[in-house]
């Protein structure tokens, strides 16, 4: 039997063994030298485990006595989340060795959050999730602090631990009521015990604890204010990562406690979540009009899109989860092209993040601030780039499913919150000349590439989502029945 | 050909209007040119060779939607065809024409282009204009309806330095508008009643909206009369029919070829074109059409009045325009659709000419338009005022009379009309006022041609002494125009207001016997007009123009009493007269009488005052709301509440958020525990649980 819960598991342990294995041989070996050819390799490892995940599966298949699923709903979150992180590794590799910053430990981290992250979204247990969780977070706290002479960053790093302590606390306590008013810790269990019109208050509890557990991953409000200030304080290609891949595996994870775990009382957690969603649409809008620290204001932006994100899954059904599926594929494309512009503004070799210093980007350079203008105007919600179909496609969610005020509401907040994105755009066509001008021609080919491939998206991506959507629908089938 | 014809004038517009720039000013302007000569040499060709039988040629698939669904075809009958040539023959004129106008406009400054602009507005007008006469359906025609109605606001604003240019093009679009509501309330209604915009359907249906009953404005309605009364409220707009009529005159703004074409010969006649093509609806409706002629012929009479008193040389044509759509109008409203469509034919050539000739004084006397600064012009512009003189001849209906068709083109035509006025009326309130109307028509327009051409120079001497003829461009026009002024009416009087069977085989009809009854009712009615032999057998929509058994207008009207075929001769001659002893024999008796009769010659002079009851009733009020609407509600209401969002309350809510953050650790777990404890309260107090 072991042999057929090992196969279900086999991309996991592929990328955990192969993580264990570049450990021990950087240690004895070329320690740091290695570092560079690491990354890629890493990169490359988990754009074959994400072909091995996406193309080879079918169906699904439960092991350990239904602890771990491997289902299409897992499958299409573990792809998502292995190209991006394969994608922000290799854009982080120039950038971290030009500063000192590339040491071994990095991909080999970034691949274990990553074996987290898979655990999480094909979890079938409370002790699975946590499982995923911890080993996602304690990664990422790492990577957080990883400037180790920088205040800022170990001071992101502690922040960050100390709150996602905090957090693993409420989760765990979550969790724990909901063993012992359900007893049992597997999701198809607690689903049959958690039925609608039969939930004790203790089962709730549980419930609202865990959510708040997982808020605190997607960076939900009010469970965000660690956000803005790891965002700033970690080294920029690590913001990208807590950007993308994490926030994809947190959201995955949510969905699935949802609807596997507490598919019975969806009335009770859609409330909850449209209350999140609310309020993090409104804080991620408004708080980073006074921003001038283009990660600070990423940090917020994500605040804002994964309240747009939750408010897919607060609508409870099927095609909610597909919504927030496909909202979360172009949000962190959107990312991932956003975080190589930011990778490239330098100035004089120096990483510069003030929204400022773009005064007229677009005389130096036409073809980049075209993208960016592309990108930001896909994250505010401009038709007709991809972002405005991700945006339709929650608020339709919303709609069917009765909260036409929470997809008002939606549509409000994007209004205040295109504000800032365009105001980026303001300064890089109309803004002041005067500014002492970035570098040009700063970053690598690859930096550039992912620029326009993902600006790319945003304009082509509106002629079939690249087929995005069916499969999304079809790993929401499984989700929710 | 049709579709040459139809698409030849777009193609000039658009390689005029876009190319210029590649292929040169001059080559721009001869392109749009030649591909209207040629729309004009084939429409001559289909005229001539059409048979009379009614044909779609279809162009594309246009409209599929729900249950309307509908073709872009040209429909081809005798109606289209005579517009064809009117519009193509008028249109290619004009286009040479200005070659020589708009030479040298002293509006533009050196070095301007602003002719291949102008050309090219010319030949999209003309394309709209096509659209609109070869429609097959009630949309496509609306489609060319506004088509025209842009370009008219484009030409008439062509000289946009000016302020009057601009407000007149805009008083031209906004009161087409009252107008176009109805007409596209009338199709609403019809698509509404018949659930199709096709002709042929809306025809075929026209005997059933008879007997149909519809609620509208809280009333009760026959469905035909609704809709004919609708769509005649579109052509009172385009045709400038009283209530109206305001932005014709103020159109004169435009350059002059402008108004030869599009306020005189062809835009300003769709609405006449729009009620004979409606003809099997206007024959179910004979209340509205009875409106039709009341309305028509006080706006022939109201603008004739205003013409005489008006000193303006295009001005006093454009009344004089106003004035003959009001007859086009009574033709079509007592029944005799072909008439309408004869004083249409005519009225194009000389009012084209007309208006030429007026833009060829114009231009001899250096741009100057009032004719007190006219006078004794015969011998400096000789070719001018030969060919004025036979559209002066022609407008006011010279010819021989009881002979019916020996005479210049209006002759034959406005008799036409005056005489089924009588009949239609029973010698009513239309008909007398259509005389008097030729009483005064003859007045203004001789009086034009005398204190044009006659008399003392007055004036600027400068600009008399340097007064010239015109190039030949212009003046070879004017001698085309003129021949169809002259034959027009001889030609084709047998075929619009001859003997009903060739009248009803011209249009595409059958004929068949009359009913026994019914000649014995047009005997009793008028015993000289017992001979009725013919009458239409053809069903509403088969032939271009419908004709119902019992309307025997057509037939009656050559039997009037002589007298009344006398009538509008007699007062040509009264006018004549008068105008030959106000102007040449006692020229300073006009002034006395001004003086004499002062309320009433400035109530003459003032246009009935329409222009100042309009801007009280209705530019003023608007005016008014508006202003409040931006001030109070754009200003304060909107761009307020707004503002106060976006400048008071959301950045008051971003301070609040970043003093929140405050960077102590403590701070953000203490409010994710008041988070957390908020949601744990809220969902045991409000939720679900036992």
């Amino acid at each position: 039997m072991i042999q057929a819960d090992l196969n279900v598991i086999l991309p996991e342990i592929m990328l955990a063994v192969y993580a264990m294995a570049a450990l021990l041989v950087a240690v004895y070996t070329g320690k740091d030298k290695l570092a560079p050819m690491l990354v890629w390799l890493t990169a490359a490892g988990m754009v074959i485990i994400a072909a091995i995940v996406g193309l080879s599966g079918d169906g699904t298949n439960v092991a350990f006595g239904g602890m771990f699923v491997d289902d299409a709903f897992s499958r299409f979150a573990k792809v998502t989340i292995l190209l991006s992180a394969a994608a922000v590794l290799v854009m982080s590799q120039d950038y971290m060795t030009r500063r000192g910053l590339l040491r071994f430990e990095y991909p080999i981290l970034v691949a274990l959050a990553s074996v987290g992250m898979m655990m999480m979204v094909s979890a079938g247990d409370l002790m699975a999730l946590y499982m995923g969780l911890e080993l996602q977070s304690l990664a990422l706290y790492v990577v957080a602090s990883l400037r180790r002479d920088s205040a800022k960053s170990t001071e992101a790093g502690l922040k960050y631990f100390v709150l996602g302590a905090l957090s693993s606390g409420l989760l765990l306590y979550g969790a724990s009521l909901v063993y012992g008013y359900s007893g049992t810790t597997l999701f198809s269990g607690i689903i049959q015990a958690a039925q609608h019109g039969e939930v004790s208050l203790g089962m709730l509890f549980g419930l609202i604890f865990v959510i708040s557990g997982l808020a605190f991953k997607v960076s939900a409000v009010p469970f965000h204010m660690w956000t803005p200030d790891v965002y700033e304080g970690s080294p920029t290609p690590v913001t990208a990562f807590f950007a993308t891949a994490p926030k994809m595996a947190a959201m995955g994870l949510f969905a699935r406690v949802a609807h596997d775990a507490f598919g019975g009382i969806v009335a009770d957690w859609s409330q909850v979540i449209a209350l999140l969603s609310l309020l993090s649409m409104f804080l991620g809008a408004v708080a980073a009009i006074g921003q001038t620290n283009i990660k600070r204001l990423m940090a917020y932006s994500s605040i804002a899109h994964m309240g747009y994100a939750l408010m897919g899954l607060a609508a409870g059904t099927a095609f909610g989860v597909q919504a927030l599926l496909v909202y979360m594929v172009i949000y962190v494309t959107m990312n991932v092209g956003t975080f190589a512009f930011i990778l490239m503004m330098e100035k004089d070799g120096q990483p510069v993040t003030d929204i400022r210093s773009l005064g007229m980007y677009s005389k130096r350079e036409p073809g980049r601030a075209l993208a960016m203008l592309v990108l930001l105007f896909s994250l505010a919600g401009v038709p007709p780039m991809l972002g405005f179909f991700g945006k339709l496609y929650v608020l339709r969610a919303a709609y069917d499913a009765g909260l036409a005020w929470l997809a008002i509401a939606g549509v409000v907040a994007s209004v205040i919150g295109a504000f800032y994105y365009l105001r980026i755009v303001y300064y890089m066509y109309f803004g002041d000349d005067e500014s002492e001008a970035l570098d040009q021609g700063s970053g690598t080919p690859v930096l550039w590439g992912f620029l326009m491939a993902s600006a790319a998206v945003m304009v082509l991506g509106i002629i079939n989502m690249f087929g995005v959507e069916g499969a999304a629908a079809a790993a929401a089938a499984v989700l929710v029945n | 050909m049709e579709t040459i014809i139809l698409f030849a004038p777009l193609v000039g517009a658009i390689i005029c209007g876009f190319g210029w720039k590649f292929i040169g000013e001059k080559a721009a302007m001869w392109t749009a040119t030649g591909l209207l000569f040629l729309a004009a040499f084939l429409s001559w060709i289909a005229f001539l060779t059409f048979d009379g039988v009614t044909e779609q040629i279809q162009i594309l698939r246009w409209i599929e939607s729900g249950t309307l669904s509908t073709d872009w075809a040209i429909r081809m009958d005798r109606m289209t065809a005579i517009m064809l040539i009117v519009v193509t023959t008028v249109s290619s004129l004009v286009h040479l024409y200005s070659f020589g106008y708009m030479d040298h406009d002293p509006q533009w400054r050196d070095g301007e282009v602003y002719k291949p602009r102008f050309f090219a507005y010319l030949s999209f007008f003309t394309f709209a204009m096509l659209m609109l006469v070869t429609a097959d359906n009630l949309v496509q025609m609306f489609f060319g309806w506004e088509g025209v109605g842009v370009a008219s606001y484009l030409l008439i604003g062509f000289y946009y330095r000016k302020p009057s240019a601009n407000a007149a093009a805009m008083k031209a679009f906004i009161v087409n508008r009252v107008g176009d509501f109805g007409f596209a309330l009338g199709i609403f209604g019809l698509f509404f009643l018949v659930d199709s915009i096709n002709f042929d359907d809306v025809f075929a249906a026209a005997p059933t909206l008879a007997e149909t009953t519809v609620s509208f404005l809280w009333t009760d309605w026959n469905a035909a009369e609704l809709i004919a009364f609708l769509l005649f409220i579109g052509a009172m707009g385009k045709s400038a029919q009283l209530i109206l009529h305001t932005w014709l005159p103020d159109a004169m703004e435009g350059p002059t070829p402008v108004s030869a074409l599009i306020h005189a010969a062809t835009m300003v006649t769709a609405g006449v074109f729009l009620v004979c093509r409606m003809s099997p609806i206007m024959e179910f409706a004979p209340m509205a059409t009875g409106f039709i002629t009341v309305l028509g012929a006080t706006t022939a009479f109201f603008a004739a009045t205003v013409g005489l008193v008006q000193t303006d040389i295009k001005r006093v044509i454009a009344y004089s325009t106003c004035s003959q759509l009001g007859y086009m109008f009574v033709a079509a409203g007592v029944g005799v659709y072909s008439v309408a469509m004869f004083h249409l034919l005519t009225h194009a050539f000389f009012k084209a000419m007309l208006f030429l000739g007026a833009g060829s004084v114009i231009h001899a006397m250096h741009h100057e338009q009032d004719m007190m600064n006219y006078g004794n012009l015969r011998k400096k512009i000789p070719y001018t005022f030969g060919a004025m003189m036979i559209g002066t001849l022609a407008i006011t209906g010279v010819g021989i009379p009881l002979t019916g068709w020996i005479g210049f083109a209006g002759f034959a035509s406005k008799d036409a009309v005056i005489e089924s006025a009588y009949v239609g009326t029973d010698g009513g309130y239309a008909f007398w006022l259509l005389v008097i109307a030729a009483l005064f028509t003859s007045f203004y327009s001789w009086r034009l041609m005398f204190l044009t051409f006659y008399g003392e120079a007055r004036g600027d001497k400068h600009t008399h002494d340097h007064a010239h003829e015109s190039p030949k461009v212009m003046l070879i026009p004017l001698g085309v125009l003129a021949v169809g002024s002259v034959l027009a009416g001889a030609i084709w009087y047998g075929s619009f207001f001859g003997k009903t069977n060739e009248v009803i085989k011209f249009f595409g009809g059958k004929y068949g016997e009359p009913t026994h009854e019914l000649v014995e009712a047009v005997a009793e009615r008028s015993p000289k007009a017992s001979k009725l032999h013919y009458v239409m057998e053809s069903k509403p929509g088969e032939a271009a123009i419908y004709i119902a058994p019992e309307n025997t207008v057509l037939h009656e009207a050559h039997y009037v009493p002589t007298w009344v075929k006398l009538s509008p001769f007699v007062a040509m001659i009264i006018g004549l007269a008068t105008a030959y002893w106000f102007y040449i024999v006692n020229p300073a008796l006009p002034r006395q009488l001004a003086e004499q009769q002062r309320p009433l010659y400035l109530f003459l002079k003032n246009k009935w005052y329409f222009d100042e009851l309009y801007d009280v009733i209705f530019v003023k009020p608007a005016i008014g709301i508006g202003r409040f609407l931006w001030r109070r509600g754009d200003g304060n209401v909107i761009d307020g509440s707004i503002n106060g969002v976006a400048m008071g309350i959301i950045p008051a809510i971003t301070r609040l958020a970043g003093r929140a953050q405050s960077g102590f650790i403590f701070t953000y777990a203490f409010w994710m525990v008041v988070g957390i404890a908020a949601l744990v309260t809220w969902m045991s107090i409000g939720g679900g649980a036992h």
